[in-house]
């Protein structure tokens, strides 16, 4: 549809082609996804078989202390001048020799089965109690096989390097130049390679504490970890894709458990985003209209909210709410009511409050935000709406809104995710209740995410919470990807204009 | 017709004055009320009116001396120590991070960055599992040092803000110190830093409040060695059911004195945020 014909459609019309589009640009920002990705695994593959070969080539055209490091890494180095760095090299391959023999092969070897020696009690004659002798730890075996294949990665990128060094350092002799000092080399890291410097530090620590947990739990959604196979105790073993199957169909109670709980998770998210920022903005614009005095007096007190540690606003409102709290005492003082209302033990009801309360605590960071970029609106739009005889309701759905839209929708992208993932209003307010018996140890205002937490702490199913966190992150990922898609061609076509 | 015109002004004003002073009313009233409670002198959890009888300091002094059961001092210790530790950790390996990726230039820079974008996706929860047991293979579970440890690892993957500043610092001051024959080094210490006061400022403050709210962490690394816990825990532990009958007001008192100091700093940085926040956002 060209621009020309977009604009003569009423309003109606345009937001059904705005909606159609979102929902084309949906299987096409996942197929665009997938070309990516299909590249991007051509290239990889591309790239190893080149490595490859030069790998083979460089051992027949190299020297003898180039050969020699195939084996014992650092010779090249140390044999071409660079001592000190050929010794690092030379340590490194030692310390993962020795990581791989003293402790990582006993785990590693079991990764396949994740362990096949059951542990045993037998009642110990003298004392009359189950003496357990242990077998194989699953958990730790696949813990610490994950691990040792990230430092196996990390080792072949040095072996390689180790190689590369040796090969360079004989082009140079070839052509005649002196090979780098180390004090040199150190200096580099300073700066032509100080990304490598800066990095280093925190991309370990990222690994180690990010990573090898994510590969660990992503790993875990294919076992049977559950409260029935508890190491060490009991083994568990791979079981493929049962327990998506399972999420999806095969088991019906958590498939209806999981079909209620993503529906209510994202009417959660839609509920609490949109109203948080429409209702936040007409606030922020009250405030910043022309006239109002006291501007700061108004901001501060409603910040004052952000400002306290959320779980105190938190755990106060769930004092606030709860029966016999403060607000049923002041409502039957009122004379309002004669029963206390079921604010957070009501299904229906908690939901309500759920939102309001979100309203409560959300209500101040978008004023906090969106304050700055309102005052931006260039006011002549106001002034020539008005002399039009706009009323105020309509400037704002005609002007404000499309204005803010544009500016914020990144924005609005990241709160809606946030709000997915919402863990803290709904542990704190309702932790998840009321219980619902036709739902696997759920309650009717549980989001996934706290329901992960239930199965994993209550529950000990590992495996069925780990599927769970995939499922969150698939749906997280394809938010933000369609999305990207469509603000990148937004982008383009400015450019463009 | 102008004075009707400012009859309407004054009209329409004055609703909006109205609506706003009940609205401000309405966010500060629950604040109020824990105030309020924190210097309430009957002892009941529940009671069937608003305004408290008797006055008291009662519930802080206890709050510092019956550290039986709810050792609130340890407590706070911890957190302070947990946060100034996390805060000087995770601020250099911010800005560490977020200069790398917005004035270096090398081969796998986006492939990294992206990397980090993913990782963000994932439920952070989904990971603590995990790293409990980490931890409980090195046997760090239930320490403070595991704490720091963990919150400053994750420090690193939030650096979109301050590489948001330092996209903002002009270029030319680095090619005019190259040229003078500065190292990138020299460039990152002596120059772009000086120059980036307020997103230091944010970066510190933010990294220093955040061990003072996260709870779920703690939580779990924790279990129940109760003398370790931080701040979050401890509180949310004296309104569990078991225990908020005795110690519901002291809850309230402990409430408070965490709200002060983080209150006082957040409205300090309010003006740092807002620039972050929006920052990025209007550059997509």
């Amino acid at each position: 549809m060209k621009y020309i014909d977009y604009v003569q459609l009423n309003p109606f019309q345009k937001m059904m082609y705005q909606l159609k589009n979102f929902f084309v640009a949906i299987p096409r920002g996942i197929a665009s996804f997938f070309v990516f990705l299909g590249h991007k695994i051509a290239s990889l593959v591309l790239g190893i078989g080149r490595g490859f070969k030069n790998y083979v080539l460089n051992f027949i055209h190299g020297d003898w202390s180039t050969k020699t490091s195939y084996l014992v890494m650092g010779t090249g180095c140390i044999a071409k001048g660079q001592i000190i760095k050929g010794i690092i090299f030379f340590i490194l391959e030692v310390g993962y020799i020795l990581f791989m023999t003293m402790f990582a092969w006993s785990y590693i070897s079991k990764f396949a089965s994740l362990g096949t020696i059951k542990t045993t009690f037998t009642p110990n004659p003298m004392t009359g109690l189950d003496e357990a002798k242990y077998g194989d730890n699953s958990m730790l075996i696949l813990l610490y096989g994950v691990l040792t294949i990230i430092v196996t990665c990390i080792f072949l990128f040095v072996y390689l390097s180790n190689i590369k060094a040796s090969v360079k350092l004989e082009a140079l002799k070839k052509v005649g130049k002196k090979p780098n000092t180390f004090k040199e080399d150190l200096k580099e890291l300073l700066d032509a390679r100080y990304h490598i410097t800066l990095l280093s530090v925190p991309t370990l620590l990222v690994g180690c504490f990010t990573i090898l947990p994510l590969v660990f739990m992503i790993l875990m959604a294919f076992t049977n970890f559950d409260s029935q196979h508890q190491p060490p105790a009991t083994l568990f073993t791979w079981v493929g894709f049962k327990n998506f199957t399972d999420i999806f169909y095969q088991n019906p109670k958590y498939a209806m458990t999981f079909g209620s709980l993503i529906q209510w998770t994202l009417i959660w998210a839609v509920l609490a985003t949109f109203t948080n920022y429409i209702l936040g903005m007409i606030v922020a614009l009250m405030i910043n209209k022309k006239g109002i005095k006291f501007k700061g007096v108004f901001r501060t007190c409603f910040v004052m909210v952000i400002a306290v540690p959320q779980f105190v606003t938190l755990l106060l409102m769930a004092q606030m709410l709860s029966d016999s709290g403060v607000v049923n005492v002041a409502l039957k003082e009122m004379g309002l009511i004669t029963e206390s209302v079921k604010f957070l033990t009501d299904p229906f009801l908690a939901k309500v409050t759920l939102v309001v309360v979100n309203i409560w605590i959300g209500i101040p960071y978008t004023i906090l935000i969106t304050s700055g970029i309102l005052m931006n609106i260039p006011e002549d739009l106001y002034e020539s709406a008005r002399i039009d005889g706009a009323s105020a309701l309509v400037t704002f759905f005609k002007i404000t809104l499309p204005y803010m839209l544009f500016v914020t929708t990144p924005q609005l992208i990241t709160n809606f995710i946030g709000n997915i993932n919402n863990f803290n209003i709904i542990f704190f307010l309702t932790g998840g209740g009321p219980l619902n018996n036709d739902l696997y140890n759920a309650g009717d205002t549980d989001l996934l995410v706290t329901w992960l937490y239930k199965l994993t702490v209550d529950k000990n199913d590992y495996s069925l919470a780990a599927t769970i966190g995939i499922m969150v992150f698939v749906i997280c990922a394809t938010l933000s990807l369609v999305t990207f898609n469509m603000t990148k061609s937004a982008k383009n076509e400015e450019e463009f204009s | 017709m102008i004075k009707s015109y400012k009859l309407r002004r004054n009209i329409s004003n004055g609703i909006i004055y109205a609506i706003l002073t009940i609205l401000s009313i309405i966010w500060l009233l629950p604040l109020v009320w824990i105030v309020m409670t924190s210097f309430r002198g009957e002892q009941q959890v529940y009671i069937n009116y608003i305004i408290p009888k008797t006055w008291t300091f009662d519930n802080y002094v206890r709050l510092f001396t019956d550290t039986g059961i709810m050792n609130y001092p340890k407590w706070f210790m911890n957190t302070l120590i947990v946060s100034i530790c996390t805060c000087v950790i995770s601020t250099i390996s911010v800005l560490m991070v977020s200069y790398t990726f917005s004035r270096l230039r090398f081969k796998s820079r986006k492939a990294i960055m992206n990397v980090g974008m993913i990782l963000g996706m994932f439920p952070g929860f989904m990971t603590m599992i995990a790293v409990y047991y980490l931890l409980k293979a090195m046997n760090l579970t239930r320490s403070l040092v595991a704490l720091i440890i963990v919150y400053s690892a994750a420090a690193a993957l939030g650096y979109f803000i301050s590489k948001g500043f330092f996209d903002t610092v002009p270029r030319a001051l680095d090619e005019a110190a190259t040229i003078d024959g500065a190292t990138k080094n020299q460039i990152f210490w002596k120059i772009i830093l000086p120059m980036s006061k307020p997103i230091v400022v944010y970066t510190v403050l933010t990294s220093f409040i955040a061990p003072w709210t996260d709870f779920i962490l703690a939580r779990i690394i924790m279990g129940d060695a109760i003398d370790q816990y931080t701040m979050a825990v401890g509180l949310w532990k004296m309104v569990d059911k078991d225990f908020i009958d005795r110690f519901f007001l002291q809850f309230c008192a402990g409430a408070v004195l965490v709200a002060i100091p983080i209150t006082a700093l957040f409205l300090k940085m309010q003006k740092f945020y807002v620039e972050g926040v929006t920052g990025g956002a209007v550059k997509g």
